[in-house]
């Protein structure tokens, strides 16, 4: 009887989510899925382009590329790499709990992935200060003794730490932005805001995390360890 | 009052599209993405060689074995983490464009740079 009375309003009103315009949650996480992809692959070609002048010059000074990157700190290149798998794993599990709709495990391991982030992010700090110590940031400062070349040789060395800086600064900016992004969602998920049927806001930060993972997965070889 | 509560976990938690992956297949993909990253990093302690493909064309094998294991562990990622494996077909059209348009920016501009020079400059 009441009960009749009452159900009827909650079938016309909008669930928890829904923007005007689609037709029901389904429908609207679709849509946003396929615009975030569509972001990402706007970002791969944002990257591929550096990528692409990595490919070139790598291939023009091979030996040069070499002998700058034995400057770089392997065990710190692969500890990071680590780091950012773990965070890839509780930013997949955060948004698995996100599927269920478990509030506090979205949050926690929001909170981990952030975490995570920011030993990355320490970890990139102490390596950029290495480079400044060593005069190995390309610039007027830059200097290649501590790599034992001179003239042309020196100049090449400075092309690998332009590609080195151009490269994996783009790619902390890329976490420098996404960890206050997620720390929102986190919040948000804090509020109580998502349930197993409105949760798109998880699923998408996650999706640009994982990307932003990927680019590492592609960088550390790379840079890291030319042999 | 309580029918309208009850009504929003009437939704069931798998629906279409939204597949929910089981955790253990997150923790598998995890410890394999660890065990490549070892083993690249192994690798790279090892000159596997430079051979001769093409007069002048050296092909160094560290970096094509590099390279195959980051492809593999960007794959995993995208299939498993980012649940492409299990998205609509248009989202799987779009990662896979993604990637054509990738290699022809990268193909196309590589090929320029290396057969330069091949027929000589003209004028001299």
């Amino acid at each position: 009887m009441s009960a009749v009375a009452s159900h009827a309003p909650s079938q016309d009103a909008p669930p928890r989510g829904l923007a005007h315009h689609f037709r029901d949650l389904d429908q609207q996480q679709s849509a946003a899925t396929l615009g975030m992809w569509l972001f990402i692959a706007q970002e791969v070609m944002f990257f591929g382009g550096l990528f692409l002048a990595y490919t070139i010059y790598r291939s023009e000074y091979n030996d040069v590329f070499t002998i700058a990157s034995h400057h770089l700190n392997v065990q710190m290149g692969a500890i990071n790499t680590a780091v950012l798998i773990c965070s890839s794993l509780t930013m997949a599990i955060a948004v698995h709990a996100a599927a269920l709709g478990h509030r506090q495990q979205i949050v926690l391991f929001l909170i981990l992935t952030i975490l995570l982030g920011g030993v990355f992010l320490g970890v990139k700090v102490v390596e950029y200060k290495e480079k400044f110590d060593h005069h190995l940031v390309p610039g007027p400062h830059f200097s290649g003794h501590e790599l034992k070349l001179e003239g042309d040789r020196e100049r090449h060395a400075q092309i690998y730490y332009s590609l080195y800086f151009a490269m994996t600064g783009l790619h902390a900016l890329h976490m420098i932005i996404g960890v206050p992004i997620i720390l929102w969602i986190a919040w948000r998920a804090w509020r109580g805001e998502f349930s197993a049927a409105y949760n798109a806001p998880v699923e998408l930060v996650g999706l640009y995390w994982h990307f932003v993972d990927i680019i590492w997965i592609f960088l550390f070889p790379l840079l890291y360890l030319i042999s | 009052m309580s029918a309208t509560t009850q009504a929003a976990p009437a939704h069931p938690p798998e629906r279409e599209g939204h597949h929910i992956v089981p955790l253990w297949i997150y923790f598998l993909v995890f410890a394999v993405l660890l065990l490549l990253t070892y083993v690249t990093v192994w690798v790279s302690h090892h000159d596997l060689g430079s051979p001769e493909i093409l007069p002048d064309v050296r092909v160094h094998l560290n970096v094509i074995v590099a390279m195959l294991i980051a492809i593999t562990k960007a794959t995993l990622v995208v299939l498993f983490f980012m649940h492409v494996k299990y998205s609509p077909r248009l989202v799987q059209i779009v990662v896979g464009s993604s990637v054509i348009w990738l290699i022809i920016l990268i193909g196309v501009t590589v090929s320029d740079y290396f057969s330069r020079g091949w027929l000589g400059n003209p004028g001299t």
